[in-house]
């Protein structure tokens, strides 16, 4: 698009020298690429022996490639001395996109936490955690079973050799046991509103590398994927890093109570085919990360139709779908597709325990498809992110107590309704408005009264002063790429109720700065 | 009634419908074979004998004796004061005491001669794991990494599939029991060259799998001067460096590095992992131990996508970190290993087979080329179709490990119990006696 604009500029007559100089040069560089590029593919079909399977999935996503400047310094060396050997030795461009992600706000401000924890006794000056979405509410629940049950849990009762049942190669998408058990974890998260099939499940080491395997499935580098703003930062990475494809993101608003609409989808799609980028599917979360809004059964309904009329995917993330508290109802995109069969192969549900059962350490999450051909390749590219085995039997164990899975669901929920309605009430005391969300444990609020600026700067400058000043990590707007400054993401699950008043007397803090400063 | 109308079916990716994960090749055809006719010694002894899959069941009782004298192990001690701490935990960095314990198994096996640092210590769910993010790390897609042949068929799903990398072989044959010379590196890189691929790396398997042998240290030097030379990167997968049973000693490249003060050492990486030395590859524990600061960084970060669960790492922590423990492992297993080994040389040689002169791993290198129909890759898949169908055993032929010379099979010992070795080993002798009346 920036480049455009010059464009029609220099044609018209109207460019200046420096644009007129620049533009060609730069024509003339992404020339010389797509030479260098287009010589690899002619060979290609010159190999032989190991080189001989179908050509590999380089596909040349060289609109992306032009993005890293760390890549384009090493190639056009590359392109100058092919054997030029001097200097340190390289590595791929794929890592300097990695270096710059690692300083945004949400990183540095889990590392500030990390460097100095808040504790009610021994540090109580320390930064207090709002900015991970974790749940710690219902740990000691996790932890009474484990206490009881653990050890039999992990090794049986001794008859057969223990250990030769959890040491050797195990399938790479999962024991069948703890697909079943999950499955029926997940059915009663989700209120026994729908059933899902172990056939139809692949087990992964968390739902991060269920993400990244989904989009290695469903679209190549260059392609794109439609995701509504705000969004989980980790996206950035799950969805793009080693994959190479790119997100457009489809603007929710305030006005709208941040709720997606299929009028921006289409926008969004239609702007992305101007651009000759290829839309492959859309990503959504439900209950959505960081709003805490649920989708309506309507949406789901039009997001279906809208994939259907694009022949695109869906991917739906429904992480947080044990998380939901209030009264609104959580329907699941695998309830629709249940009793709609026509459009089960574009859908696929992504799922964990890193939320509902708190236990992100231990790597457990699902991909829900009935796609046999997704299915078939993301089968194998388990193995690169399979769950540890002993892991899989104590799960097993602790899923299939059904009672204490009940117990459990019930208890967290009332905990979450207790914990959020204690926090928003603390914000409504500070005068600060918030998006009212039934799923999660965020509240998604505006703290734009309070910057100086009404731009992504003044927002940074106020995250700035709430993890220095008041000592407090949220995530600012920005990193979620919400297109309205000012609004933060509070975590609540990570408190105790005794924080909520100290977390509130250090935003007023803060609030009084700023207004004194506005 | 509405008419059904077609729907164009949604695509998939290119990486999705590849066959780039080359797992229609013998070498996983053979599973399935076993899969559905497995041999039990009680219940279907006229089953496959699976010979194809390295894993190490020698020392089991020595894991569950650990197991079942440290319970705090398994299960946080009483009360599980740990667990919360433990199952929030999934910090990339990994636990420290587990990478501490990794860092000093690592030092023992190689009996001290090289030092281990815990923070150059990335912790991924399985060697295949490291290899692959490795992959994404040193190259680009479309450049080139270098790989000895013969080489474990895994790689080219693991070094090639997502990362859009070439793999270039470095041709080894049996006129020097499959060593890498310098010739033969010149080659693959000028082989490279010459199909315009950016070679970024030499990836070697020391001790080497199929092959069993460990590396002279005169061709770690070799390969490393070779590295140094061209400006690449060097990655040393050392998965059986603690099952090396018998002389001569293996060498890590670490060890290579440390003679030379660690000069030029950035380009070199080392995975390791405990699924064969330690008999648990159902653990899914790897590790890239990298010399270079910027791969250690960006490693750890992408390590998110294959992270080892916590609670496993608090269990290895405690096991690893018990010297007594550690030090009788790696001698009883090393002795164990040695045992089985001369057992099937020893069958194999009364059956009128040769094997390539092995000290490490959990097989043996096989010479079959006497026996081929004709001295070509069909003549290879049709006796090792013969083989598994007729004899009963799978075992993986050279071809798909890109052996240059037909006729070599890779045979595993250490996945069965002796008493199943001995049947296998006596099938093979009748198919041996059969083939030799035949003929006369």
């Amino acid at each position: 698009m920036r480049v455009i604009v010059p464009l029609q500029g220099v044609v018209q007559g109207r460019g200046g020298l420096v644009l007129g100089s620049i533009i060609p040069c730069a024509l003339f560089y992404f020339l010389q690429f797509y030479l260098k590029r287009h010589r690899h593919d002619q060979d290609d079909q010159n190999e032989s022996n190991s080189l001989d399977e179908n050509p590999s999935t380089r596909s040349p996503s060289s609109g992306k490639l032009a993005q890293l400047p760390g890549l384009t310094r090493s190639l056009s060396r590359a392109s100058l001395s092919p054997k030029g050997q001097s200097g340190p030795v390289t590595i791929s461009g794929r890592v300097s996109g990695i270096i710059k992600g690692a300083d945004s706000p949400y990183y540095v401000g889990l590392r500030r936490v990390k460097e100095d924890p808040y504790d009610e006794l021994g540090n109580p000056n320390g930064v207090i955690q709002l900015g991970l979405a974790e749940n710690n509410l219902s740990l000691d629940l996790v932890k009474g079973w484990l206490a009881e049950n653990g050890k039999e849990a992990l090794l049986g009762n001794g008859e057969d050799p223990s250990i030769s049942r959890i040491a050797t190669y195990q399938p790479f998408d999962g024991l069948m046991e703890l697909k079943v058990a999950v499955a029926g974890f997940m059915s009663q998260v989700m209120e026994k509103a729908v059933y899902f099939h172990p056939s139809q499940v692949l087990l992964t080491a968390g739902a991060t590398p269920a993400i990244e395997i989904l989009s290695f499935c469903l679209a190549d580098a260059g392609n794109a994927f439609l995701v509504p703003t705000p969004y989980y930062p980790g996206f950035d990475r799950d969805v793009k890093w080693r994959t190479g494809l790119q997100i457009i993101h489809v603007p929710c608003r305030s006005a709208d109570n941040f709720n997606l609409s299929v009028a921006s989808l289409d926008q969004a799609f239609n702007q992305a085919k101007k651009r000759g980028l290829k839309v492959r599917g859309i990503i959504i979360s439900n209950p959505s990360n960081p709003v805490g809004n649920l989708l309506s059964r309507e949406t789901l309904y039009s997001l279906l139709d809208f994939a259907r009329e694009k022949n695109i995917h869906i991917v739906c993330n429904e992480i947080l779908a044990g998380c939901t508290h209030g009264n609104e109802e959580f329907v699941s995109m695998a309830e629709i597709i249940d009793l709609e069969d026509v459009d089960r192969k574009r859908v696929h549900v992504v799922y964990g325990l890193s939320k509902d059962l708190s236990l992100p350490g231990f790597r457990v999450g699902v991909i829900y498809s009935f796609n046999e051909e997704v299915l078939a390749a993301a089968k194998k590219l388990t193995r690169f992110s399979s769950i540890s085995a002993p892991t899989q039997r104590l799960l097993i164990s602790m899923l299939s107590d059904t009672k204490f899975v009940h117990s459990f669901i019930t208890i967290n929920r009332e905990r979450l309704q207790r914990m959020y309605v204690k926090f928003v009430a603390g914000l409504k005391k500070l005068g600060i408005e918030y998006i009212k969300g039934s799923g999660g444990f965020y509240c998604w609020a505006d703290l734009s009264g309070l910057i100086s600026s009404y731009s992504e700067k003044g927002e940074l400058e106020l995250w700035d002063k709430l993890l220095n000043i008041a000592k407090v990590n949220v995530t600012p707007g920005s990193c979620c790429h919400c297109i309205e400054p000012g609004w933060f993401s509070f975590c609540f699950a990570t408190l105790t109720e005794k924080d909520i008043p100290v977390v509130m007397e250090r935003i007023q803090k803060v609030s009084e700065i700023c207004k004194l400063n506005c | 009634m509405a008419i059904e109308i077609e729907q164009p079916s949604v695509g998939l990716s290119k990486v999705a419908v590849s066959k780039t994960h080359g797992e229609d090749s013998p070498y996983f055809a053979g599973w399935k074979a076993y899969d559905e006719n497995p041999y039990d010694e009680s219940d279907n002894q006229s089953g496959v004998i699976q010979m194809g899959l390295a894993e190490n069941q020698v020392s089991f009782d020595l894991l569950e004796k650990f197991l079942e004298e440290h319970s705090e192990a398994s299960s946080w001690g009483k009360g599980a004061p740990g667990f919360r701490e433990n199952a929030l935990f999934q910090d990339y960095h990994g636990l420290k005491s587990f990478r501490q314990a990794m860092a000093n198994f690592m030092e023992q096996i190689r009996g001290g001669r090289a030092k281990f640092n815990p923070d150059r210590i990335v912790l991924t769910a399985g060697a295949t794991a490291a290899n692959e993010l490795l992959t994404f790390i040193l190259a680009d897609p479309g450049d080139a990494l270098l790989v000895p042949t013969p080489y474990y068929p895994g790689f080219d799903r693991d070094l090639r599939w997502r990362t859009g990398v070439k793999i270039v072989s470095i041709h080894c044959d049996s006129s020097n029991n499959f060593q890498v010379t310098p010739q033969a590196l010149e080659a693959a890189y000028q082989c490279a060259e010459s199909m315009n691929l950016k070679v970024r790396g030499v990836l070697i398997t020391n001790p080497s799998n199929p092959s069993g042998a460990t590396l002279q240290r005169s061709v770690l030097e070799e390969i490393l001067d070779f590295a140094t030379r061209k400006n690449i990167h060097l990655v040393s997968d050392e998965i059986y460096s603690g099952s090396t049973f018998s002389s001569p000693e293996f060498i890590s490249i670490a060890e290579v590095l440390d003679a030379r003060d660690y000069k030029n050492s950035e380009r070199v990486h080392i995975v390791y992992s405990l699924s064969k030395d330690l008999g648990l590859p159902g653990f899914r524990v790897g590790t890239i131990y990298s010399y270079n600061d910027k791969v250690v960084t960006t490693a750890r970060r992408m390590s998110s996508f294959t992270l080892i669960s916590s609670q496993t790492q608090h269990l290895l922590a405690c096991m690893l970190s018990n010297k007594e423990f550690t030090e009788n492992y790696i001698k009883t297993n090393r002795e164990r290993l040695s045992k089985r080994y001369d057992m099937i040389i020893k069958g194999l040689k009364n059956a009128g087979i040769e094997c390539l002169k092995g000290n490490a791993g959990l097989f043996c290198w096989m010479n079959l080329s006497p026996l081929l129909e004709e001295p070509t890759r069909e003549g290879e898949l049709a006796l090792w179709k013969t083989i598994l169908n007729e004899v009963k055993i799978n075992i993986s032929p050279g071809s798909s490990c890109h052996c240059s010379e037909p006729g070599w099979f890779r045979v595993c010992f250490a996945n069965m119990s002796e008493q199943t070795l001995g049947v296998a080993l006596e099938r093979i002798h009748k198919f041996m006696e059969q083939r030799k009346r035949k003929e006369t």
